[in-house]
């Protein structure tokens, strides 16, 4: 049984139709790469998988689960959770404060509720996070002042609070300086190496894609078009065309690039 | 980071002064700090819809209740125990507000303000019609006893006083512990990112709907009290200026801490007493000055400056 | 049967008379997202402005029929200066603020001008029947009606006529109309949004003070009026949808009509009647009857 399956996922929104028959197995400890120009459906795949928007037809399994119809709130206990391509954080409050609700959110409704926010216990671990993820010098600055990068680290590490055991990450490292975007990669890939999840990240970066996964899914026009090991999707004809740009409709060819695969 | 929290220690203490102060201050400050005792109350309320962003233009709405609750209760019934009282127009009000949060906390920013008017407009409405109520004059309520004591005269005063003020700091021990839970946290977490919030796994609409009915009760409770000192009920008490001025109270307290509300409360109170004597035509013109002002100015209250002395010191 | 016809008629008129009143208050809102609750002090205004004005007319022996130009003209005058100084005076400074802070500077200038009012013009009433009984009454069966009452379905089409066309018709309406849509596409266009929202509020606030003055000789003119009409305001523009004319005219007519058959068939509830029906409405759409729709976020 595959931890989490899309099975004929379809979404469209009046006439624009965003995904369809999205068919992808998701195993355990897998390192997904996801592939594909802008508008191909994989922020939707990421919002429908996640709860945020439900698909026009076709269902979610996670663990043998239909949870194609929960609320992104049940999802996350369930345990997916996510990162956004904007990173969404609480922006008048501290990085440190950020991390601290996550965690006493974390903690179940009933100490919610009773158990103050600020005790040492807590404190401690969001401490230990800030350092895992490197960001522990923008402790107290208030989030909206910060650069991109360290925005990123924080939404992801936000996302990693409940113990997820798949973590969908939208475009962990757009936005982010050149410099940069290895390290992020770096220090997100040890972290979750470490808590055992099953990570997918969505990315137009092709040497991070190269880098970090194992496997890569390309989308298009809404659907999936290639799915297996980075080097035969990256070296698949319809991928180059209509997602790397290169190939026959792009009259653009590295030279470096040999001929492979198949269409 | 790390200062202990000092603010349950500080409001024993305040409890104390001000319960002591009964042997010092003059009659008038005592009704007029029973009065302030309980729209802090409902100012409280207030305050934890304000940090979530959203503001009420309805809390009339349950300060009416409340009083009404006081005295239909007084007149059918010959009830009159102010404890007794107090607890039946606070459960009845988040009976209520249980009711209609379900419907309100769907909304945000001017359709939640205006949603809450409408509700407190329907009552208004109600109630100034209703003949068996005294349509607008409304009518008065008993004086109230306390578990079999039924003061007199100046005792009857201190008594609701001190009542007021016990009603007041169990309400700001509540408040203050929820704001200091994860949840309480979320507060204003909420009005800065709901969508995160919800994928925190927590759901925004119940939190609102629990901030909602908690204002609501609040907001009951000081409207009891407030029947019960000035003795008297009228549907003015729901009408959206009374909304009008809690929301004032709101701005000029400030929202940085749950006994803002009772300072802001007792300036108020003492402002309008003497705008009232010196310049009954000009109350509202003081009223409305001060908003812009406050606005413009202190956009976050008179507690705003001591916070900013305290960081300062 | 009489009974219906009474309620129908007296609840176009009263609708007539919401619209009149409404209709400035929901194109602020619909250009400058701006919930203006001094529009209650300028109906007040217009409305005492008005009857001093007839007041002073009618001892000096004028032509009668002037005297609805002299309405015009009150409302028409304090529009223009109240809303001038409330628009460039103070709103301005305001515009970047959270929406509900601008309600709030609203409420504050309704009650000093509220005051204001009390101290220029007193506590006793005004009043300025003249014009009312000028034009006469008809007969409709048993039902007798005023001549006034029933010019005001007249003027509230002519309104609703003029500002329908002044949109959809004129070049100054389409640039309105795309500053409603989406002001900084609209500015990005060239158009000075500035402008436009000071006249939008100028003639916002001439169509309140037009709704007190046009109001006048039918009550006595005293301190309060204002404060109640803004509620119903709310709620007729609330009903409506908030920045719709067609919303506005379908919200004045369903808390006119529905408020004349409380009157006439259960008057306990006449007031309760027209919060219910607003609130109904919000309940089921929240924006009204008549909005579009908004845009994804994530």
């Amino acid at each position: 049984m595959a931890l989490l399956e899309a099975i004929e996922l379809n979404k469209s929104f009046d006439h624009v139709v965003a995904a369809r028959n999205i068919n992808v197995s998701i195993e355990e400890n897998e390192v997904i790469g996801v592939i594909g120009a802008n508008g191909a459906g994989k922020t939707t795949f990421v919002n429908m998988v996640t709860g945020y928007l439900k698909p026009t037809s076709g269902r979610i399994m996670f663990q043998g689960r239909d949870i194609t119809h929960q609320a992104p709130r049940k999802i996350t206990h369930l345990g997916i959770c996510r990162s956004f391509q904007v990173p969404q954080l609480f922006f008048t409050a501290s990085v440190f404060d950020n991390l601290l609700i996550a965690l006493g959110v974390a903690e179940g409704t009933l100490p919610s509720l009773l158990r103050p926010l600020r005790r040492p216990d807590l404190e401690a671990r969001a401490d230990e996070m800030l350092e895992r993820y490197t960001i522990a010098q923008y402790r107290d600055q208030e989030v909206g002042l910060l650069p991109q990068g360290v925005r990123k680290l924080l939404d992801i590490a936000m996302a990693v609070v409940h113990k997820p055991s798949v973590l969908l990450l939208d475009e962990p490292t757009s936005g982010v300086s050149v410099d940069e975007k290895f390290g992020i990669m770096d220090i997100v890939m040890d972290a979750l190496k470490q808590a055992g999840v099953t990570v997918l990240f969505v990315e137009h970066d092709m040497e991070i894609i190269n880098r970090y996964a194992k496997r890569v899914l390309a989308f298009y026009d809404g659907t999936i078009i290639a799915d297996g090991p980075p080097d035969d999707v990256l070296r698949d004809a319809k991928v180059r065309e209509y997602v790397i740009g290169e190939g026959p409709a792009h009259g653009t060819g590295t030279g470096a690039e040999k001929e492979g695969g198949h269409a | 980071m790390g200062r202990k929290d000092q603010t349950n220690l500080r409001l024993t203490i305040a409890l104390l002064v001000c319960g002591l102060a009964v042997f010092i201050l003059p009659d008038w400050a005592i009704f007029m700090g029973t009065l302030a005792l309980a729209k802090g109350v409902v100012v409280i309320g207030l305050l934890v819809l304000w940090r979530t962003g959203l503001v009420s233009f309805g809390q009339a709405l349950y300060f009416g209740l409340g009083g009404y609750t006081v005295g239909l209760l007084g007149l059918r019934v010959g009830m009159s125990d102010a404890v007794l009282l107090t607890l039946l127009s606070f459960l009845l009000s988040a009976a209520v507000a249980m009711t209609l949060g379900l419907i309100i906390s769907r909304y945000r920013e001017i359709f939640f303000a205006m949603l809450t008017m409408a509700f407190s407009m329907i009552l208004y409405g109600v109630l100034v019609k209703t003949e068996a109520l005294g349509s607008t004059d409304g009518f008065n309520v008993l004086l109230p006893t306390y578990l079999g004591y039924a003061p007199e005269g100046e005792a009857q005063r201190v008594a609701l006083y001190l009542w007021s003020l016990l009603v007041a700091y169990l309400a700001s021990l509540g408040v203050h512990r929820y704001l200091r839970s994860a949840l309480g946290n979320l507060t204003s977490a909420i009005r800065d990112n709901e969508i995160r919030v919800e994928y925190l796994g927590v759901s925004v609409q119940r939190a609102i709907y629990f901030k909602y009915v908690i204002a609501g009760a609040l907001t009951g409770a000081g409207g009891a009290i407030t029947a019960m000192a000035v003795g008297h009920v009228d549907p003015e008490m729901t009408y959206w200026t009374t909304s009008g001025e809690f929301v004032f109270v709101t701005i000029l307290s400030g929202t940085g801490h749950v006994v803002a509300p009772f300072v802001g409360s007792i300036i108020f109170e003492l402002v309008r007493t003497y705008a009232f004597e010196y310049a009954p035509y000009a109350w509202q013109l003081v009223l409305g000055s001060v908003l812009l002002l406050l606005i413009m100015f202190l956009p976050n209250g008179l507690w705003s400056l001591v916070t900013r002395m305290r960081k300062k010191g | 049967m009489l009974t219906l016809l009474a309620i129908l008629v007296d609840g176009f008129v009263y609708s007539s008379w919401l619209f009149i009143v409404a209709i400035g208050l929901t194109l602020i809102f619909g250009v400058m997202q701006i919930l203006n609750v001094t529009h209650g002090s300028l109906y007040a205004l217009g409305a005492y402005a008005a009857a001093s004005l007839i007041g002073v007319y009618f001892r000096a022996d004028y032509w009668p029929m002037g005297s609805f130009l002299v309405l015009l003209g009150a409302a028409l005058l304090v529009g223009l200066v109240v809303g001038l100084i409330l628009e460039r005076g103070l709103l301005r400074f305001m515009y970047g603020r959270d929406e509900v802070i601008i309600v709030l500077v609203t409420y504050a200038t309704f009650l000093i001008l509220e005051d204001v009012i009390l101290l220029a013009w007193g506590t006793d009433p005004y009043f300025a029947f003249e014009p009312y009984s000028l034009l006469g009454t008809t007969e409709m069966g048993a039902l007798i009606f005023s001549n006034y009452d029933l010019a005001l379905v007249g003027l509230a089409v002519v309104l609703g006529a003029s500002v329908w066309w002044g949109l959809n018709r004129t070049q100054w309406g389409k640039v309105l109309q795309a500053v409603i849509i989406d002001r900084e596409m609209a500015q990005c266009m060239g158009v000075n949004v500035t402008v436009v929202y000071t006249i939008t509020f100028v003639i916002g606030a001439m169509l309140g003070a037009l709704g007190g003055a046009v109001t006048a000789p039918q009550i006595s003119v005293a301190p309060g009026i204002g404060v109640e009409v803004i509620v119903l305001a709310f709620a007729v523009v609330a009903t409506g949808g908030m920045g719709s004319i067609p919303g506005a005219i379908v919200g004045a007519l369903i808390v006119g009509i529905s408020r004349a058959a409380a009157v006439h068939l259960l008057p306990e509830v006449e007031l309760f009647v027209i919060y219910a029906v607003m609130t109904l409405v919000l309940v089921f759409r929240p924006e009204g009857l008549f909005t579009r729709g908004k845009a994804r976020k994530i």
